[in-house]
C-alpha cells in the first residue's frame, strides 16, 4: 500500500472529489496561485481552474459566508480557513448561519459545506496563534466536527465530509501535514462518527483525537515496556460522538484517561470526563483522568511551550494513577 | 496535606477496636503498608497496616484506648504541618460519641442490623419496623423487589462514612457477597480498588478446597471406596447460590452478634400427644388431615410468650423493641437450603387454626412459593429435627426475634415415677437460644420452664 503523507492525502480527498462532482468547489486565503499556505492543495487550480479553486481576500468572516451561501444554493464548497485561530473572525457566520440554517428554515435549507484547516498549538507561535476550536465548534448543534489523525482516516473523512449535507468543520494540524501513513489507491470512505481502536489493551483505556494520538500511541508503547497494557481510542469524530466505543472500552478497562490538548475548562474533554463517569460509574475503578493544556495563554518561550501542554510523560502518569501503580 | 488516619474494620464484624500498642511514636515517618499499630478486634488482635504516608504527627487514640471503625485514631501529614483543625473536629467527634454512649450504654450500630435468620433465614428484607407482621402485610408484594435489591447493595455498600472504595469495587462486593468493609485498600487514602476485591475472592477461593477436601479411600474387599458424590474422587467446587450466600450471611450475622446462650429441658411430651389424638380422632374427614404436633408447640409457645414479652422482643442497638404480636416461624428445610414461614398473631389464634395456616405455608416453602412477607419477621422461631431422629441440638437466632426453641424426637424413656415404681415415658428435649443483649438468664429459664409447664399440663394455665 503507498505511504503518503496526511497532506498528500487531504489533497487527494478534495481531487478526487472535485473529479466527481463538479459543484465541489474550494476557496479560501492562497489555496489557488500559492497552492495553499501548507501547500494541501498543490496543483488544484492547474487542474479545476480559476472558477473552482478560488483565492479570497484576507476577510474570514466575508468569504465564510460566501461558502455557507454558496452552499445554500447548490454547491458543495471546501472553505479553507488558513488557521482555526483566524476562524474566530468568522465564528458568527458558522454560529448562526451555517449551524440554523436547517434547523430555521424547517428542513427547507441544506448547507454542505467543509470548513477545513490546522487547529491547536505548533511550535512557537504564541498566544494568539496557538489555540484549539475543538471546544467552540463541538459546543455548537447544527455542525459536525471531524478530527482525524492518520492519512488513512484524513482521506476518507474528509470524504465523507464534503458528500454530508449537512456543515463540518474539519480540524487538522499543522504538523501533522508532514505525517506519512499507508494510505489504498482505491477509493473509500471513512464515515463520520465512528471511532477507532487504534490499540488494543486490558488495564487503562487512553482516549485522544487528532494530533495527541501519536504522543498517546507512544505513551501506550512505553507502558507496554513497564508492564501496563493500555487500550487506546481515535475518537476521530467529535460530533457525532461515538459514545458506545468509548463505554466498551471503559467497561472493559474500568480506568480512563483522556487526553485533549485544549484547555481544561469547559473543553471537549471535560464533557467525555462527564459522559464517562454518569455512563460507567459502576465499572470505573478510579476517577476518569483528564490531561489537557494549562489553563493559560500559550507563552512564546518554546520550553514553556511545550511544557504546558500534554506529553507522554504526562500521559503515562495519568494512566499509573488510574491504575494505582 | 495531613490526612486522618482511621480506625479500619480489621474483622468482617468489628465495630470497635481497641489499641493494644503503638509501633511508631509521634515524630516517626511512615511508609505505606508499615505496622503503625496493633489493634484488639471482636476476634483477634491484628496488625494495622499504614495506607498513608507521611509523618506521625498526632496520636488520637492511645494505647488501652478504643475507637469505633471510622473514627480517627492519628494524624499523618508532613511535619510543622497544622494540624489543629483536624485534631479539635476528631475530638470533637470523640465527645459526642461519648456523650452518646452515656445515654445508651450499650450502643451498637443500629444501621446494620440482620434481616433474617438463624436456625433458618432467609430472603432479604429489612427488617426493624416497629410492627414487621403489619408492616409486610400491608406491603403491595411489587413493593419487594426494591426492597430485596437495596437491602443486597447495602451488603456491599458500608454504611461507615470513612470508608472509600471505587465504584466498580463497590459493585464487584456486592456481586460477590464479599463485606466490603473487612478489606484493606491498597488505593490512595486506603480506597478499595478493584484489586483488591480480586485478592478477597483469590484468598477465599484458597480456603476453599481445603474445607471441601474428599479424600477417596483405598477399597477394601468389597466395601466401596469412599469418593465423592462425583464418584470421581476429585474435589468440586459448588457455586453458591444467592439464597445460600444469604442463609450464610444471615446465620454468621446472628451467630457473630447476638451472644448467644443455651438453655435445656426434659418435657414429657405424653398430653401433648394424647391431646392431639384426641383432636384428631373428633376432626371431619374433609378438615386437611391431622393437627401436626408443631402446631400445638407454635400455640403453647404463643400462650407462655403472652407472659414473657420481653421474650417477644428485638435488640436494635440502643432500644429494644417489644413486638406487639407473636409471630412464630417454623423453620423448613428446603432443597437448596432452609426457610421459615411465619405464622402471624399465633396468640389469637387456634391450635387448629394455626396448623391449617402451618400446611399452607409449608406447602410454598417446598414448592419456593412463599412471598417475602411469609418468611420474614418472625418475633419467635421454632426449628424441630425430631423427624431426623434427632434428640437435641441448639439453634441459631432468627432475627429479628431473640430465641429460637430446637425441638428433638419424642421418645420413650423409663422412668422413675414419684412413687418410686418404674413407668415409660414419652419425653422431647427442647433447647432454647437466646440473646442475652434482650434475654437474661433466669428471664429465658422461667419462660422455658413455663413452656414445659404449659405443654405438660395445659389445662392449668386456662384457669
Amino acid at each position: 500500500m503507498p505511504v503518503i503523507t496526511f497532506r498528500q492525502a487531504l489533497k487527494d480527498a478534495m481531487d478526487e472529489e472535485m473529479a466527481r462532482d463538479q459543484n465541489v468547489i474550494l476557496m479560501g486565503e492562497e489555496v489557488a496561485q500559492y497552492n495553499g499556505a501548507y501547500k494541501v492543495s498543490q496543483g488544484l487550480l492547474d487542474k479545476y481552474g480559476s472558477e473552482r479553486v478560488i483565492d479570497t481576500p484576507i476577510t474570514e468572516e466575508g468569504f465564510t459566508g460566501v461558502g455557507i451561501g454558496a452552499a445554500l444554493v447548490g454547491l458543495r464548497p471546501i472553505v479553507e480557513w488558513m488557521t482555526l485561530n483566524f476562524s474566530a473572525q468568522a465564528f458568527d457566520q458558522v454560529l448562526n448561519n451555517a449551524a440554523k440554517m436547517l434547523h430555521m428554515s424547517g428542513g427547507q435549507l441544506r448547507v454542505p459545506v467543509v470548513f477545513r484547516g490546522p487547529n491547536g498549538p505548533a511550535e512557537y507561535l504564541s498566544s494568539q496563534h496557538s489555540q484549539s476550536f475543538q471546544a467552540f465548534y463541538s459546543h455548537i448543534p447544527g455542525i459536525k466536527v471531524a478530527a482525524p489523525s492518520t492519512p488513512y482516516d484524513a482521506k476518507g473523512m474528509l470524504k465523507s465530509a464534503i458528500r454530508d449535507d449537512n456543515p463540518v468543520v474539519f480540524l487538522e494540524a499543522e504538523l501533522m501535514y508532514s505525517w506519512k501513513g499507508e494510505v489504498p489507491e482505491e477509493e473509500y470512505l471513512v464515515p463520520l462518527g465512528k471511532a477507532d481502536i487504534k490499540r488494543v489493551g486490558e488495564e487503562v483505556t487512553l482516549i485522544s483525537f487528532s494530533k495527541p494520538m501519536q504522543m498517546v500511541l507512544e505513551a501506550a508503547e512505553a507502558l507496554e515496556k513497564e508492564g501496563y497494557s493500555a487500550e487506546v481510542l481515535d475518537l476521530r469524530s467529535l460530533r457525532p460522538l461515538d459514545e458506545q466505543a468509548i463505554y466498551e472500552s471503559v467497561r472493559k478497562t474500568n480506568r480512563c484517561v483522556l487526553i485533549d490538548n485544549d484547555w481544561p475548562v469547559a473543553g471537549f474533554g471535560s464533557y467525555l470526563g462527564w459522559l464517562i463517569s454518569k455512563n460507567c460509574f459502576d465499572s470505573l475503578d478510579a476517577p476518569v483522568e483528564l490531561v489537557t493544556m494549562e489553563d493559560v495563554p500559550m507563552p512564546y518561550n518554546h520550553a514553556m511551550e511545550l511544557a504546558v501542554q500534554p506529553s507522554v510523560e504526562k500521559i503515562m502518569n495519568a494512566a499509573k494513577r488510574v491504575m494505582y501503580v | 496535606m495531613a490526612e486522618q488516619v482511621l480506625m479500619l474494620a480489621l474483622s468482617p464484624t468489628m465495630e470497635e477496636g481497641t489499641i493494644v500498642s503503638w509501633h511508631k511514636k509521634e515524630g516517626d515517618s511512615i511508609a505505606q503498608s508499615d505496622i503503625i499499630c496493633e489493634v484488639e478486634t471482636d476476634k483477634a488482635t491484628m496488625e494495622y497496616e499504614s495506607v498513608n504516608e507521611g509523618t506521625l504527627l498526632k496520636i488520637l487514640v492511645p494505647e488501652g484506648g478504643q475507637a469505633k471503625v471510622g473514627d480517627p485514631i492519628a494524624v499523618v501529614g508532613e511535619s510543622g504541618e497544622d494540624i489543629s483543625a483536624l485534631v479539635e473536629a476528631a475530638e470533637q467527634k470523640a465527645e459526642s460519641a461519648a456523650a452518646a454512649a452515656a445515654a445508651a450504654p450499650a450502643k451498637a450500630e443500629p444501621e446494620e442490623k440482620p434481616a433474617a435468620a438463624a436456625g433458618v433465614p432467609a430472603m432479604p428484607k429489612p427488617e426493624a419496623a416497629p410492627e414487621p407482621s403489619a408492616a409486610a402485610a400491608a406491603e403491595p408484594a411489587k413493593a419487594e423487589p426494591a426492597k430485596a435489591a437495596a437491602q443486597v447493595s447495602a451488603a456491599g455498600i458500608p454504611a461507615t462514612g470513612g470508608l472509600k472504595a471505587s465504584p466498580l469495587a463497590r459493585k464487584m462486593a456486592g456481586e460477590q457477597g464479599i463485606d466490603i468493609r473487612a478489606l484493606r485498600g491498597s488505593g490512595p487514602g486506603g480506597r478499595i480498588v478493584k484489586r483488591d476485591i480480586e485478592k478477597a475472592l483469590r484468598q477465599a477461593a484458597s480456603y476453599g478446597p481445603a474445607a471441601a477436601v474428599e479424600v477417596a479411600g483405598p477399597a477394601i474387599a468389597g466395601i466401596p471406596a469412599a469418593a465423592g458424590p462425583t464418584g470421581s474422587g476429585r474435589d468440586e467446587k459448588i457455586p453458591v447460590s444467592g439464597k445460600r450466600k444469604i442463609i450464610a450471611q444471615r446465620l454468621s450475622e446472628s451467630k457473630y452478634s447476638a451472644p448467644h446462650y443455651y438453655l435445656r429441658i426434659e418435657v414429657d411430651a405424653g398430653p401433648m400427644m394424647a391431646a392431639r389424638g384426641r383432636i384428631n380422632s373428633r376432626l371431619p374427614k374433609d378438615a386437611g388431615g391431622k393437627v401436626s404436633p408443631n402446631a400445638f408447640l407454635i400455640k403453647f409457645a404463643a400462650e407462655t410468650l403472652k407472659k414473657y414479652p420481653s421474650v417477644n422482643a428485638s435488640w436494635q442497638g440502643d432500644t429494644i423493641l417489644r413486638f406487639g404480636k407473636i409471630d412464630i416461624a417454623l423453620a423448613v428445610a428446603q432443597e437448596d437450603g432452609l426457610i421459615t414461614p411465619v405464622v402471624r398473631d399465633c396468640g389469637s389464634k387456634g391450635i387448629v387454626q394455626i396448623d391449617r395456616e402451618l400446611k399452607v405455608l409449608i406447602d410454598k416453602a417446598l414448592t419456593n412459593k412463599l412471598a417475602p412477607e411469609e418468611y420474614s419477621g418472625a418475633t419467635f422461631t421454632i426449628s424441630s429435627l425430631g423427624t431426623s431422629g434427632i434428640l437435641e441440638f441448639t439453634a441459631i437466632i432468627n432475627p429479628p426475634g431473640s430465641a429460637i426453641l430446637a425441638v428433638g424426637r419424642i421418645h420413650k424413656v423409663p422412668v422413675v415415677e414419684d412413687d418410686g415404681s418404674i413407668g415409660v415415658r414419652s419425653q422431647m428435649m427442647l433447647t432454647l437460644s437466646c440473646d442475652h443483649r434482650v434475654i437474661d438468664g433466669a428471664v429465658g429459664a422461667a419462660f422455658l420452664s413455663d413452656l414445659k409447664a404449659m405443654i405438660e399440663y395445659p389445662i392449668d394455665h386456662l384457669y
